[in-house]
């Protein structure tokens, strides 16, 4: 039988020590009316050879188009290091350390990764981790709204040029709440919000201002004086980051005069796949006066009855197993496997390889958008300075384009026209430092075909 | 052991510099340029291996220990599941890339929704929540939306056990609604007389747990089932036990109008220290418009998302994409493996393990929480009568318990039941591994009436010995600072 070990003595001796007749009558409890016979509708059991056929069938259909896309996901270079030991079962098939001697190994990773999450942010605390990056936005708003006091208003503005899905998300996720969503549209010419799109809210009651740097469309804001107009108007600023921007971009912590007061984003690009939007991992840093209301699992050092240092996990009055209904959140798991992921990967790279790899992508992508918009029909959106992400506008229907370089291997970019019809016919595209110069030279020659 | 922090291993220039490119210099202008390096580590790549691998062996888990840990579900996580999720097309797949390429993965996504809404006797499925509590908010919110959409607008009660996990109320209080809590009866079973009591206009459902967190199943389910259905409410079931019932009984016969299912419980895909999760949710009929996007739908021969523009009464997106695609793709391995058959028996020897489990405790002295009940695939121990004459308590127990090479059962819950040990074994272990256990419970209780205070001082042979929570709270150590 598929992973379960039982022989029949054992069942024969097992039943006979629970005085029960058959396996049958444990389960005498339920009423018979409601018990089924089998599950008619799912296959018969396949062998592990012929499930690993299946599936390798089901990928190989897939294949591995070249990929251009990136909203929110990027493809990046993972070290082989990085998923063997993720995959180590001390890992991989341990659960949330509560039994903290028994799960040392887990809890000082994770106190690793909020010392470098804290670091690359310059922010003063960390937590565990979220589900991913929308999410996290999500719960950075709700937490705005616990740590301003006196703000009434939960009342969040938040710019057109912040991805859409992470405030679809957050509106999703704090439906039954009562926080008000002001979109601000962006400045037309740049790309950017402009502060006198914040200025109409001069003088009133706002609790937090949402800030995404890159932008959606890849393009930096200014977050110095979005920080201030924040500071300047009693609002919170919430910061949406990429971790891999923060090799080169100044951290969140340093905006401004006061700094971003809550930092959140998705850590994919620390050593996660792209593999279908997820398992990845949300991240939270904050402001230490914020910690109390800071969702999510937290790690602390403190010492053991012989003086010795270890790790636990802290500030467990916050959360849902103790406070039950007045908890900061209902959230109980972070993504523990993938911010081990990040950890080794932030390890192995460290900040200097970061720094490379962002310049990398950000030169790949300048090349891309210079032999892309050598083609006919091809322009680029935006000229301000960005990190790796880039708006074209083509002279055509970009869902017609991005089905034609489908079908000749290439993953193309994001079609922006449904959530920003004021683009036109507006693709988004993306080239880390996994892509060559010949990458490159492929999907500007097919596009060019395309287009012709 | 100790393995110290991986920033003392850190010299200035060092790096594993094999893993990046020698790019040209970023173009960044000065005002939007950070300053100074984040302090990240300096080490080389055999310094990060083996400082991550020796943190690995300081932690107990599934592959190395036996993990009882009640309400958890901590079965063997098959590798084939980790390796076929993790062919380098699927790795490699963008979650915007479009249909046309992602036929494969859709083919199994939309299986996946299929088997699920088989086992739990739903209409519908959707994949996306990335973990239980995100299962629950989702199951809950659809509850609120479907009384919304109605025009019944004062119901945002709902009722939930003294039993339940802490998510089931802080979901609800996340979803705008209150929480009115019931009792347990002395047997186990829900209170059926004070459920009634709560029941009103203003109700919108009721969250239970079945077989409940207290490890016995709720034999009176039709009968609230109706009681709620009548009242206008809906229910709502918890799948943090659905191990007990796979294959034998249904949610959705049961009369529950919406589940979450722990893909990382019952479907064996890895809790990986602490997550990732994965939360899918059925729905019955009147749920289905409801649903959370994107799902996978198919016409004719070809699978596709469908969206907002197929669900306009959608409660949203609950991520970025599509929820934990991994962990899904893990759990489709799983179910693929087991087959029909293969399911029916994880509730069967689920149970199987738990009541031998429960016996022999029982016959050795042992006090169980609701005698005279079958066990579900869980059960409690309660060690009050331990406390009050050794002064020894359920936590000293666990802790002493490490020391003898097990990982503890959940401790300290259900709240309702003093000094508890909620044991879980799951299926997949073998009877030695549960006859050693049952010998080292009695090995300490023998010890506890010897010599109290050696199990008190427990854990001696782990890594660090039991450490200052109030201390970890008060002086908040929560980043490494150099120096």
């Amino acid at each position: 039988m598929p992973f379960i070990p039982h022989t029949e003595t054992d069942v024969r001796e097992m039943l006979a020590a629970i005085g029960a007749p058959s396996i049958d009558a444990l389960f005498e409890e339920i009423p018979a009316a409601l018990r089924i016979k089998s599950l008619d509708g799912i296959p018969e059991a396949l062998t592990e050879m012929e499930t690993g056929r299946l599936m390798q069938q089901r990928a190989s259909r897939d294949g591995r188009p070249l990929n251009f896309l990136g909203a929110g996901a990027y493809e990046h270079h993972i070290p082989a290091a990085v998923w063997a030991i993720v995959t180590r079962g001390e890992f991989y098939s341990a659960y949330t350390p509560y039994q903290a001697e028994a799960s040392q190994g887990t809890l000082q990773l994770l106190y690793e990764y909020q010392s470098m999450m804290a670091s690359l942010t310059a922010m003063q605390v960390s937590n565990a981790s979220l589900y991913d990056g929308a999410s996290a936005l999500a719960e950075a708003c709700l937490m705005a709204v616990r740590a301003h006091r006196k703000s009434k208003s939960a009342r969040i503005l938040v710019p057109a040029a912040v991805n859409p899905t992470y405030l679809e998300v957050a509106r999703a996720i704090t439906e039954g709440q009562n926080l008000k969503f002001d979109v601000l549209p962006y400045d037309a010419p740049s790309g950017t919000l402009g502060t006198s799109s914040l200025d109409a809210y001069k003088g009133q009651d706002i609790t937090a201002v949402v800030v995404q740097q890159p932008n959606f469309f890849g393009l930096l804001e200014d977050v110095d004086a979005i920080t201030d107009w924040a500071a300047a108007n009693n609002a919170l600023l919430i910061a949406v980051v990429n971790p891999l921007s923060l090799a080169l971009l100044k951290p969140p912590g340093e905006w401004g005069t006061k700094g971003a007061d809550i930092v959140v984003g998705d850590g994919q690009p620390f050593g996660v796949p792209l593999s279908s939007g997820g398992p990845y991992f949300g991240f939270m840093t904050t402001k230490l006066e914020h910690v109390r209301q800071m969702p999510g699992r937290i790690i602390g050092r403190t010492v053991d009855l012989d003086g010795k240092p270890g790790f636990t996990l802290t500030l467990q009055a916050r959360e849902q197993h103790i406070r039950r209904s007045k908890a900061t959140s209902n959230i109980c798991t972070n993504q523990g496997l993938l911010v081990t992921a990040a950890t080794i990967h932030m390890s192995l790279l460290g900040s200097a390889g970061l720094e490379k790899v962002a310049a990398a992508s950000q030169t790949q992508t300048s090349a891309l958008v210079a032999a892309l918009t050598r083609i006919k029909g091809v322009k680029l959106a935006f000229s301000g300075p960005r990190f790796h992400e880039a708006v074209l506008q083509l002279d055509r229907k970009v869902s017609d384009v991005l089905d034609a370089l489908a079908k000749r291997g290439i993953v193309g970019g994001y079609d922006l026209s449904r959530q920003y019809p004021d683009l036109g016919n507006a693709l988004l595209v993306c080239a880390t430092e996994t892509r060559t110069d010949e990458d490159i030279a492929q999907y500007a020659k097919i596009l060019g075909e395309v287009l012709k | 052991m100790h393995e110290p922090l991986i920033f003392t291993h850190s010299r200035t220039g060092r790096s594993a510099a094999g893993q990046y490119p020698q790019a040209a210099a970023a173009e960044v202008p000065e005002k939007f340029r950070r300053k100074k390096r984040a302090e990240l580590p300096e080490v080389s790549e055999l310094q990060a291996v083996r400082h991550f691998t020796r943190l690995s062996q300081l932690n107990f888990s599934i592959d190395t220990h036996f993990y009882p840990l009640g309400s958890c579900t901590m079965k063997y996580n098959p590798r084939a599941c980790n390796q076929f999720a993790m062919l380098p097309e699927f790795l490699g797949r963008h979650p915007l890339a479009p249909d046309s390429v992602s036929q494969g993965f859709l083919a199994c996504m939309f299986e996946l929704q299929e088997m699920l809404k088989e086992v739990t006797g739903m209409k519908g499925v959707s994949l996306t929540p990335m973990a239980g509590a995100q299962g629950e908010f989702a199951g809950v919110a659809m509850i609120r939306a479907y009384h919304k959409a109605r025009g019944d607008l004062d119901r945002t009660e709902i009722i939930v056990p003294d039993a339940a996990h802490g998510t089931n109320p802080a979901t609800a209080t996340m979803c705008g609604c209150t929480v009115v809590e019931i009792p347990s009866l002395p047997n186990g079973d829900t209170d059926v007389e004070a459920l009634k009591q709560a029941l009103g206009p203003r109700t919108a459902g009721i969250m239970l747990t079945n077989p409940s967190t207290l490890g016995v199943f709720e034999r009176r389910i039709q009968e609230i089932a109706k009681l709620v259905h009548d009242a206008g409410g809906l229910l709502y079931y918890d799948g943090a036990n659905l191990n007990a019932i796979l294959g034998k009984v249904r949610p959705g016969t049961m009369g529950f109008d919406v589940i979450h299912m722990n893909l990382h419980k019952t479907f064996s895909t890895p809790h990986g220290g602490g997550g990732p999760g994965s939360g899918a949710v059925g729905v019955g009929e009147r749920l289905l418009p409801f649903l959370p996007i994107p799902i996978v739908g198919r016409d004719g021969d070809r699978y596709r998302w469908l969206d907002a523009q197929d669900l306009p009464q959608t409660i949203g997106r609950l991520s970025a994409f599509m929820g934990n695609a991994g962990v899904l793709l893990r759990a489709y391995v799983y179910m693929r493996m087991l087959g029909r058959a293969g399911m029916q028996r994880v509730a069967e020897y689920a149970a199987l393990n738990a009541n031998y489990m429960l016996a022999r405790l029982q016959q050795a002295g042992f006090d169980a929480a609701y005698p005279g009940r079958r066990a579900s695939h869980e059960f409690i121990i309660t060690l009050k009568r331990q406390a009050k004459q050794l002064g020894v308590n359920a936590m000293d127990f666990a802790k002493r318990l490490l020391d003898h090479g097990f990982h503890a059962p959940t401790t300290y819950f259900p709240l309702l039941v003093p000094e508890c040990l909620l044991i879980e074994p799951t299926e997949t272990e073998a009877k030695e591994e549960l006859d050693a256990f049952i010998e080292a419970m009695i090995a300490i209780q023998r010890e506890a009436e010897q010599d109290a205070a050696k199990v008190k001082g427990a854990p001696y042979t782990l890594p660090v010995r039991r450490l200052d929570d109030v201390r970890a709270a008060k002086q908040l150590d929560l980043t490494y600072q150099r120096g």
